[in-house]
Order: C-alpha cells, then sequence, then structure tokens
C-alpha cells in the first residue's frame, strides 16, 4: 500500500478531497478503492453546473469486474469534471490522486464528515482485519 | 476456505487477488487484468484450470455410452486423439454441462467438465452409464495448465521432453496426444492458439514457474472471463444451464441430429423446440456508445418483446463493450439495452468479436 498524500481528506467510502486555494474541492476515488475496482474501463461523469447532493449518486465507475456508484461528498456545485477520463479511465487505477481525480466542486456549507490521512490509513488496516 | 489448486500457492506469491470460484481459491488477476487479456492476444499468457474436473473413461462400451451422454455426435472422432466439444443434456434438452471429450483409444475417453458443476456432472454420468460397460474415475490428483496466445506454443514447447515435444507441435487444432504423465491437448478457451496441458499435481509448480521463466505471463480468472467473451464461448451456468437447451445459447451447432437414429439424451425435447418459430435467438451485441453492458441487463427490441444479457462486458481488444444475450423470436438486427435506467443502442452481431488477436466484428 501507497503512502497517502498528506495533503488530502478521505472518507469511508474511499473518496479523497483536497481544499484548492479558491475554497472548491478536488475530489477522487483511493488508491484502495480502485485496486478494489480492478481496471477501471468507463467513467459516467456529472454535468458542469450540476448541483450534487451530499450523499447522493455523483459520478459512476465501470470497472471490467463491475459498475460502483461514486456518492458526494459533499452538496455542492459542479465547478469542472475531468473530461480526459472518458478516453482513458485507466488514469483513475495509474494515477487516482492525481490525474485521476473526477470532479471539482464549489461546496455549499455543509459539514463533512473527512478523515486524515493517518485517521483513514487505520480505517483502511481495521478493514484488512 | 476454499479448495486449493497445486499452484495456489504461486498465485499468492505473485500477488494474485483471490477470489472464490465454484468453491475454489482462485486467482481473479495478478495486478491487471486488462495487461493479462492482452498478453493472450499479443504474446502468451498461462492459466490454472486445475479446478476443471478430469474424469477418465474406460471400457469397451465408452463409444456406445458417449453416443447416448452427449449431445454432439462422438462417431464424428474418427482418430485417437481428437477432441470433441459438446453438451451433456438431460431428458429435456437443458445443459447438464458443456464439456470437452477426448478420444485417446477405443476403451479409453477423457472428458473434461465444469468445476462449478462437479457434482451435478459426476452424479448424471455415474447414473449414465450404470449396467453399461464403462468404468468411470475422476481424476483430482490431475493438474491442468493453459497455456494461450500467439507465442504459447513456442514459449512452453521448451518445457515438454524431447520426445514429446515434435509431436506436441505437430497437433492440429482440437487434437491431443498422451505420453507418460503429460497430456497435451491444442484446446483453451481464448479465441487463440495454445495447449492446455494435464500432468501429475506434483509437477505443477515446476512447470508453472518454467512457463514464467519462458516469457508467459500468468493470468487469472478475469482475463480468462473477458477473453472468452470475445471469442463468443459460451459460459456454463451465466450463458446456459438446466433451463436452456443448445438450440437457445448459441450452441446448435454442438448438436449432431445426424444420424437421424442416434437416440442421445434429450433429442426428443430438441426435436420438437427445433421446429418451435417462437424459439429465442442467442446473438452477440455490440454497444454502439460508451458504456458497459452488464449480465441479466434487459433487452428491448421494438416489435419483438425482451430478451436479457446472458454475458456482459467490456472487451479490451476492441474498446467496446460486448454481450451474448436470449432474445426473442424474429428478424431484426438492432436493439436497446437498459443500463441502469437508460436504453442505449446495441447492433446484433455473430460472435466470435474476436479470434487470432484480431476483430472479427465490424466496428
Amino acid at each position: 500500500m501507497s503512502e497517502l498524500p498528506g495533503d488530502l481528506l478521505f472518507t469511508a467510502e474511499h473518496e479523497w478531497l483536497r481544499k484548492e486555494d479558491d475554497g472548491s474541492l478536488t475530489i477522487g476515488i483511493t488508491d484502495h478503492a480502485q485496486a478494489a475496482l480492478g481496471d477501471l474501463v468507463y467513467v459516467e461523469l456529472p454535468e458542469v453546473g450540476q448541483e450534487l447532493e451530499s450523499g447522493a449518486e455523483m459520478a459512476v465507475v465501470e470497472s471490467v469486474k463491475a459498475a460502483s456508484d461514486v456518492y458526494a461528498p459533499v452538496s455542492g456545485s459542479v465547478l469542472e469534471v475531468n473530461e480526459a477520463l472518458a478516453d482513458d479511465p485507466e488514469t483513475i487505477n495509474s494515477d487516482p490522486y492525481g490525474d485521476g481525480w473526477i470532479v471539482r466542486v464549489q461546496p455549499g456549507d455543509d459539514s463533512v464528515d473527512t478523515m486524515t490521512p493517518d485517521e483513514y490509513q487505520q480505517f483502511l488496516d481495521e478493514l484488512e482485519d | 476456505m476454499g479448495l486449493r489448486t497445486p499452484l495456489y500457492k504461486q498465485h499468492v506469491d505473485a500477488g494474485a487477488r483471490i477470489v472464490d470460484f465454484g468453491g475454489w481459491d482462485m486467482p481473479l488477476h495478478y495486478g491487471s487484468q486488462v495487461e493479462e487479456h492482452h498478453a493472450v492476444r499479443q504474446d502468451a499468457g498461462a492459466f490454472d484450470v486445475s479446478h476443471m474436473t478430469i474424469v477418465d473413461l474406460e471400457g469397451d462400451a465408452c463409444r456406445e455410452f458417449l453416443s447416448r451422454l452427449l449431445a454432439n455426435d462422438i462417431g464424428k472422432l474418427k482418430t485417437p486423439g481428437k477432441a470433441l466439444y459438446s453438451c451433456m443434456l438431460n431428458e429435456d434438452g437443458g445443459v447438464v454441462d458443456d464439456l470437452i471429450t477426448y478420444y485417446l483409444d477405443d476403451r479409453h475417453y477423457r472428458m473434461v467438465v465444469n468445476a462449478a458443476t462437479r457434482e451435478q456432472d459426476l452424479q448424471w454420468i455415474l447414473k449414465q452409464a450404470e449396467g453399461r460397460d464403462v468404468e468411470v474415475t475422476e481424476q483430482p490428483d490431475l493438474a491442468m495448465v493453459a497455456v494461450q496466445g500467439p507465442a504459447a506454443r513456442d514459449k512452453a514447447a521448451g518445457l515438454l521432453e524431447p520426445a514429446l515435444r515434435d509431436g506436441a507441435l505437430a497437433l492440429k487444432p482440437f487434437t491431443a496426444l498422451a505420453a507418460d504423465e503429460l497430456f497435451v491437448a491444442r484446446t483453451g478457451y481464448t479465441g487463440e492458439d495454445g495447449w492446455e496441458i494435464v500432468m501429475p499435481a506434483a509437477a505443477a509448480a515446476d512447470f508453472w514457474q518454467g512457463l514464467v521463466d519462458a516469457g508467459v505471463r500468468p493470468c487469472g480468472l478475469g482475463a480468462r472471463d473477458t477473453l472468452r467473451l470475445e471469442a463468443g464461448m459460451n459460459l456454463y451456468g451465466t450463458d446456459m444451464d438446466l433451463e436452456v437447451s443448445p438450440l437457445e445459447c448459441g450452441l446448435a451447432w454442438t448438436v449432431a441430429f445426424e444420424p437421424h437414429d442416434r437416440d442421445f439424451i434429450g433429442r426428443a425435447a430438441l426435436e420438437a423446440q427445433r421446429r418451435d418459430p417462437q424459439r429465442r435467438r442467442f446473438s452477440g451485441l455490440l454497444l454502439e456508445g460508451r458504456g458497459v453492458l452488464r449480465n441479466h441487463q434487459r433487452v428491448v427490441v421494438d416489435g419483438a418483446g425482451e430478451g436479457e444479457i446472458t454475458s456482459g462486458g467490456f472487451s479490451p481488444t476492441l474498446g467496446r463493450s460486448i454481450a451474448l444475450a436470449r432474445l426473442p423470436a424474429g428478424d431484426y438486427d438492432r436493439a436497446q439495452v437498459d443500463v441502469r435506467g437508460k436504453l442505449l443502442d446495441v447492433r446484433l452481431v455473430s460472435p466470435p468479436f474476436v479470434c487470432n488477436g484480431k476483430a472479427r466484428i465490424e466496428l
């Protein structure tokens, strides 16, 4: 298991969030999630401008094995989606915390339940037990 | 813990993701299912298929017995070494299993049946063999490795004893030879050239390592499934089962109605179904746009009714989603599939989708 980037926050749904300087949040799925899914072959992205509701389906990632919903970890509006994933969904496998990002959103006011890298690592360790 | 093949440790040591398959702990992939898939299409891959059930038949009545047991005609096998792909049917024409039968000599035949159906198959075979001069012996102490891909035979040949090597390289497709403790067949489940090699369990680890050293890539059940789907090959339990006849799962070509007096099990049911105009079609599907077709998705055919995808997935070779589907009767070449609530356009195509490294359908 690779080291978790220190500037990210994590959710129990195996998503990561990064706070950008402009207050927006970039969101993707974790290395653990991509490894569990296997080779990704298709990503269905939300529309720019779409309003996301925390806990509702935001995107779909499909691997050779199965389709999985990606749930919005926060409410907010979509500022940008990673269009490159349409042609190269496997980028999520090769670089989940970098070029494999999924969306950037302007978050609403609701609080988000997240974990620090250390907390998420502990969460993963407990899953494996 | 499930059942384990003689190569279980090799899989774990190589970092395989292990999953349950029909009660067996089997490798799903060793890192990337898609890369394993490409290795088989372009070079060579090795699959541990030791979980499959090998059943040997011995006795004077073997041929007569197989002539009754199999929907395909064992009489087509004229010379020892030849193999036959067939279904075994119940009296209703439902598929008990699909299998390959090898003709070794007049008193010896070898059958390779599915792991997930082992109990059902053995019971069925033993029941049909009752009162005949056929001894049925399962061979649980044998391992089986499939080496598949355009370079597979070349790379694996070096592992065979010189005495066996030339004969193995000279095998024609769908033939086999047995020598000493090895059994080599030019068969497979990928749409590529290659061998399936049966050996004593104790020899499996060295053989596997030899393949790896020769540049053959270990491949898991994941790649095995996408390869067989591209090759348009059926999977038992998914594309057909006890409720489905070979005429409704694309296997009509394996049913030998000639000679007309060969009384194989299920024949009467198939004769009736053969004349039924409402008999369901079985076809390949190509998804026109983006997305992934999956097993059990609903297929909607304008004016004809509804069907179901039996095997669906993403084709790494084509970069498109493909499927096998059971569909309502009728003459049409387009349909729609309900993918997560959206109706997506698909075109009906005739499998195989891919064979010997090349697309066999128009994209």
